[in-house]
């Protein structure tokens, strides 16, 4: 395919491409709006690849058809939207408990309960403090273009089998169903598919007898009862999330002389980009920050920005994000009350870049 | 005894000779299970099935929650855990991305016909060449003997003191029935665990269950009637008896669909799930 060719698609078609393109074979998920074109599209490339797509009868099902296919060693993933994924939390705290590197992509719609089917970004809590029991967390990455649905695959299985642990890709409702041109070109991070091979090695499931003679019997399991026993097995997974740290992403722009600085990811960063672009023709000097991994969130340069600037967190929630972003900055020097704002766009809107300029000029105004 | 002194005992020593051993399928690692319990015989079967069909070198046992949940601490295969309920979706996804391994789950009343149903009942329905064994002693055991899906009319539990009623908690669900009634279905029987008679039909059943999936005929089922004397409050021969004067009478024995028995052509193309 010639390098430099865009193919116009949506968000959920792009995560489709991507998945297949990185390596995934197994898909299994049941329907539901706004992210039913992971599906469709998947039921077709999966066949095609030697793959299995399973329509499962219920999200409940499909988790524990991820976590049995991922214990394998094959790349597996599944999608779903608000009450889905509120089902899949049981199996995705077991894949963490049992170290199985399961993808799941979420396509937010709004909330809570049935909700609506607009955009929102209520999940973020769910996504990143872990969302099922016990102490376990996610891989969080937040798309907010077609094309990075499509690049965030790659780093998504990548990521799974690295840490053995469930990695979600956070989009939402509008970086779903839009359509735009994306190249389909692995990134440059993308890992290929043997080499994910080789990092399943060690524990996949497979039957003994594909060991070599002498092998032993392996175990994948959640459950330690022995007095100490789950202890042990907790300080792994604290180790596993605090490794997890070198992985941090963002994207930082016009910040350098900028006074304020806009905190959004995913859709709601992308308009507040337009917006910026706005007032900056205007001669503020406001900026972006982007967080691209949730979890692990990227505090430390969220820190770095902090001489001289203030922030204004924009998200599409009744208030969850800016709690990471006032964790980052508690107790830095000159950080006090005013240094974080917050501006919410309630879930289920669609809302334009004109529709955040007020309260960024109002944050520009009080940085005066 | 602790588990060195019991590998002592199953050694001939000087002058004697072997004439009963146990199978590598099965370790020789003491169960969690209580006196009198039949899961020792159930695992016994599954492990001498799997070693005369010759192929536990490629199976992955999906366990399930409940007393079964240490199930893959006695067996020398590949085991992976499943959440409660959720064995046969488990088993599903390992069956989708290892076509050749041979997979079976192994669950009890609660685990397959309450929190479990629906995951059981579809896999069941799409065809999906895995093998379930079933095991009905009318109770949740390792919780402390509250009412199971299949706990018998009148039976008293933790949870029903005055004995289950068909007008509060409907009656006892008949699995292996329900499983024969699905396309996907290739074999569904119920034996029992009581006698030496039920056991060796058990045990032929077994690999009958193992034969449709390895032949790619479908979905393998058998429900084992099997007895809980702890939480049933009786002796182990007392509870054996309770199963055949009980628990018969209302889950009848027998196979109730066997696809083995049509021509091969056809039921190879019904059975088998996309592959």
């Amino acid at each position: 395919m010639n390098p430099v060719e865009r193919i116009l698609i949506k968000g959920n078609e792009a995560v489709a491409f991507g998945a297949v393109d990185a390596g995934c074979r197994c898909y299994f998920g049941y329907p539901i709006t706004p992210q039913n074109e992971i599906p469709e599209a998947l039921s077709q490339l999966l066949p095609e690849r030697g793959g299995q797509f399973v329509q499962a009868e219920s999200e409940v099902a499909a988790v524990n058809m991820l976590l049995g296919a991922a214990a394998c060693g094959i790349p597996a993933m599944t999608s779903s939207s608000g009450c889905g994924i509120s089902l899949m939390q049981e199996g995705i705290s077991y894949m963490a408990g049992s170290h199985i590197p399961g993808v799941l992509v979420n396509m937010q719609r709004g909330g809570p309960g049935l909700g609506d089917i607009g955009p929102s970004q209520g999940d973020y809590f769910q996504a990143v403090k872990g969302g099922g029991h016990g102490d376990h967390r996610n891989l969080v990455l937040a798309p907010s273009t077609a094309q990075e649905c499509y690049d965030f695959m790659f780093r998504a299985f990548a990521l799974a089998f690295k840490y053995t642990n469930p990695v979600m890709v956070l989009g939402d409702a509008i970086v779903g169903q839009i359509k735009e041109p994306v190249r389909r070109v692995p990134p440059s991070d993308a890992v290929p598919g043997e080499e994910l091979a080789r990092l399943a090695a060690p524990w996949r499931m497979e039957g003994y007898g594909q060991r070599g003679a002498g092998a032993q019997p392996r175990l994948l399991k959640s459950v330690y009862l022995a007095e100490g026993a789950l202890a042990e097995r907790n300080q792994l997974l604290a180790e596993k999330y605090e490794a997890m740290r070198s992985e941090c992403a963002w994207e930082c722009v016009d910040v350098d002389d900028a006074t304020l600085v806009v905190v959004a990811f995913g859709s709601i960063a992308r308009i507040a980009r337009s917006t910026i672009r706005r007032l900056r023709a205007e001669g503020h000097r406001v900026g972006l920050f982007r967080p691209v991994t949730l979890f692990p969130f990227p505090s430390e340069a969220l820190r770095s920005l902090l001489p001289g600037r203030r922030f204004l967190v924009m998200e599409q929630n009744l208030g969850q994000m800016v709690e990471d972003v006032r964790q980052a900055l508690f107790g830095m020097p000159h950080v006090t009350s005013d240094t974080v704002k917050w501006h919410g766009i309630m879930p289920g809107l669609f809302i334009n870049a004109d529709e955040l300029r007020e309260p960024m000029m109002q944050s520009l105004k009080e940085v005066r | 005894m602790d588990a060195r002194n019991l590998e002592n005992l199953l050694r001939p020593a000087e002058g004697e000779t072997l004439v009963f051993d146990t199978n590598p399928v099965l370790n020789e690692r003491l169960t969690h299970y209580c006196p009198g319990c039949l899961h020792g015989i159930a695992h016994r079967l599954v492990s001498e099935t799997l070693h005369e069909l010759g192929v536990a070198e490629r199976t992955i046992l999906v366990a399930a929650v409940g007393c079964a949940t240490f199930t893959y601490d006695y067996f020398n295969v590949d085991g992976l855990e499943a959440p409660h309920g959720r064995a046969c979706a488990v088993a599903t996804g390992v069956r989708r991305a290892r076509p050749e391994a041979v997979i079976f789950t192994y669950q009890g009343d609660g685990d397959m016909a309450a929190i479990g149903m629906a995951e059981s009942l579809h896999a069941a329905n799409r065809g999906e060449r895995i093998t379930s064994f079933f095991i009905n002693n009318t109770v949740y055991g390792m919780t402390g003997g509250q009412m199971a899906p299949t706990t018998l009319l009148g039976q008293k539990t933790t949870t029903t003191h005055d004995g289950r009623r068909m007008d509060r908690e409907g009656g006892p669900v008949h699995l292996a029935e329900m499983m024969a009634g699905l396309d996907g279905v290739a074999f569904a029987a119920r034996c029992a665990l009581d006698s030496v008679k039920h056991v060796r039909e058990a045990k032929k059943a077994m690999r009958k269950a193992f034969e449709v999936q390895l032949e790619g005929l479908g979905f393998g089922f058998l429900e084992l009637l099997s007895s809980c004397p702890t939480n049933w409050h009786m002796d182990p021969v007392a509870a054996s008896k309770h199963i055949v004067e009980a628990m018969i009478p209302v889950f009848p024995l027998g196979v109730f669909k066997d696809k083995t028995a049509d021509s091969p052509s056809v039921v190879q193309k019904e059975g088998v799930p996309h592959a």
